[in-house]
């Protein structure tokens, strides 16, 4: 009895010391970005002022009034919001007709969509910027930003959807058919109903997934159609300086899906442990 | 209207044929009971009915219209589900009218024929709930509710009964008899239990390995069932079915005696045997009878107040007005 008490009081400090420590060096760099975002840019390089500074709002007031902050943002917005629409449009058919009825090519189909995943994004990039600069014509607009995010996360999207439809009860499909209703009517009266919380947690993924992608939306695009990442791509100097001004404008990028991750905790943790309890 | 034709249905799932050529008429009005034991075919027959599968050849004729190809929804049929598939999401309510809506029939209409669907089935003080807050029982009667508010060509229940619990089937039973007497619409029922289908049945479909053994009432199947399958399937207790010099001595390679025409005596009879566990039912008592020439106990149906002591010694004499003969193939036949 003595050990099983020792034991429980060892775990009862170790396990919960173990997590601060690990929540500690994850948060820490975020913490440090903040942080540093309220710095000059000569503070932000002196040991001296590390922790004690006089903070500033001249790199976000600089980000806004110079570096034309809320079209970058808006691009960003305008660009997930699609892509992750576009997503579902295609996606949630998609998903259901390889739930509801497969044919003996439906698992080679999903495993050769995750494939595409496989493909380094560096080995397609001379023919994506050929064909979309020399011959559609569509380099740096939002819909070549639009298309591009949309098929980046596609697989993800119907793998994701395809699990929740699965759990799904093949009968209550079955049901609608035999109660009239046709293939469009079984989705939307039916699957989108029952599926809600696993589209919603689809869609926030897809959302932020397109939010953070970099290397396409840095290489597609120069102005009109430069989201986010490309504004801190900008802001990135090679000599290492300016390192406040790139901390606002980082804190800025991420500033509004940290918010939106936040308020959907619930539905991103069953999102991204999809398929554990099965 | 509701006449149901299949004319050389077959199903294969890859290389594997579950349900072999088959033909079979469903009258107009017809309650059909599919019966068998279970991966014998029958649900696969109830989806090639209703179109939830595809036939790989022949054809589904419904009022003399040849539908294999037309899509489930336009069959005008209704299904209730062995696992009830209401819509969770919905109220009972909306279950119910949910082919309605999806008819586009007029709201008041709905309404009204909401409301005479669940006042039949007792389902009004539950109408604003959703499935999950219902028994097993009242989940089937919502099923039940939203196949019959369409008034549809045909019924096809597929084992409605199994989840539910022994004396709710009962019950459940004589509800869904008293519906089809009541409303004349043809019903194909789906069950693995023969007491289900000799009770609810104008006409029996037995099944094995997706062939039909035999198609008749109730009665006919009893009082001659075509094979030993056939034989042993219907009843309850079932038939007795004995081979060898047993059978040898009344001319037939297998006979079969039903429990209820083999008389019990302490004194004398045909077979000598010992007593094993006596069921005493009240009603009946059923006696298992060792017997040497019989590898299996036979089960005697005896008179309620009989008392018999487990070891002692009996003699059983078949009545052979009853008695079924079959040949080496385990096919009936009379002398």
């Amino acid at each position: 009895m003595a050990i099983v008490a020792e034991q429980s009081r060892f775990s009862r400090i170790f396990w919960p010391t173990l997590a601060w420590i690990t929540a500690i060096v994850v948060f820490f760099p975020i913490f440090w970005l903040v942080f540093t975002s309220f710095k000059t840019d000569a503070d932000a390089v002196k040991p001296e002022f590390l922790f004690k500074f006089t903070p500033t709002l001249e790199n976000y007031s600089n980000m806004v009034d110079n570096y034309d902050y809320w079209r970058f943002a808006g691009n960003s917005i305008i660009t997930s919001v699609f892509a992750t629409i576009f997503a579902l449009v295609v996606g949630v058919p998609c998903a259901y007709a390889m739930a509801f009825d497969p044919t003996r090519a439906t698992k080679d189909v999903l495993m050769w969509m995750l494939s595409t995943k496989m493909l380094p994004a560096a080995a397609v990039l001379y023919p994506m910027t050929f064909l979309t600069k020399n011959f559609l014509g569509i380099y740096d607009t939002k819909f070549l930003v639009i298309v591009v995010l949309m098929l980046v996360n596609l697989p993800i999207v119907i793998w994701m959807l395809f699990s929740y439809f699965k759990e799904i009860p093949k009968e209550i499909i079955e049901a609608g058919k035999m109660d009239g209703v046709d293939t469009w009517g079984e989705i939307k009266e039916i699957l989108i109903p029952l599926a809600w919380g696993g589209i919603a947690s689809t869609a926030l993924l897809t959302f932020i997934f397109c939010w953070n992608e970099a290397y396409w939306t840095v290489r597609l695009t120069t102005t009109d159609a430069a989201t986010l990442s490309s504004l801190i791509e900008g802001n990135r100097a090679p000599e290492g300086l300016f390192f406040g001004r790139l901390s606002a404008v980082s804190t800025a990028a991420i500033g509004p899906i940290v918010v939106l991750g936040w308020f959907c905790q619930k539905q991103l943790v069953r999102g991204l442990t999809f398929g554990a309890v099965k | 209207m509701g006449s149901i034709k299949l004319k050389n249905v077959t199903k294969s799932f890859g290389d594997t044929e579950v349900i072999p050529p088959l033909n079979l008429d469903i009258e107009e009005g017809e309650f059909v009971v599919f019966v068998g034991p279970s991966g014998c075919g029958k649900s696969t027959l109830l989806r090639l009915i209703a179109g939830l599968e595809n036939t790989t050849s022949g054809e589904v004729i419904i009022d003399g219209e040849d539908v294999t190809e037309v899509t489930p929804s336009k069959r005008g049929l209704a299904m209730v589900f062995q696992t009830y598939a209401l819509y969770p999401h919905m109220t009972v309510r909306k279950n119910i009218a949910f082919p309605l809506r999806m008819s586009g029939m007029d709201p008041a209409e709905i309404d009204k024929r909401v409301a005479a669907a669940s006042t039949s089935l007792n389902l009004n003080d539950y109408l604003d709930r959703k499935p999950g807050q219902l028994s097993g029982g009242q989940r089937q009667r919502v099923a039940i509710g939203r196949a019959i508010v369409r008034d549809p060509l045909a019924f096809l229940f597929d084992e409605p009964l199994s989840n539910l619990d022994a004396a709710l089937r009962v019950g459940m039973r004589l509800e869904i008899s008293e519906m089809h007497k009541q409303m004349g619409t043809t019903m194909i029922y789906v069950t693995h239990d023969q007491v289900e289908a000799m009770t609810m049945a104008d006409k029996i479909v037995v099944l094995q390995s997706g062939r039909i053994e035999q198609v008749g009432s109730p009665l006919e199947l009893y009082n001659s069932p075509c094979n030993t399958f056939v034989a042993g399937f219907i009843g309850s207790p079932k038939m007795n079915l004995l081979s060898g010099k047993a059978a040898e001595k009344y001319n037939a390679h297998t006979i079969g005696v039903r429990p209820e025409h083999l008389s019990i005596s302490d004194v004398k009879g045909d077979w000598e045997g010992v007593v094993g566990v006596s069921e005493h039912l009240g009603s009946d008592t059923f006696v298992h009878v060792h017997f040497d020439g019989s590898s299996e106990p036979l089960t005697v149906r005896a008179d309620g107040d009989l008392e018999l002591e487990y070891g002692a010694k009996v003699y059983l004499t078949p009545d052979l007005k009853k008695l079924h003969r079959f040949d080496e193939n385990g096919r009936a036949f009379k002398l």
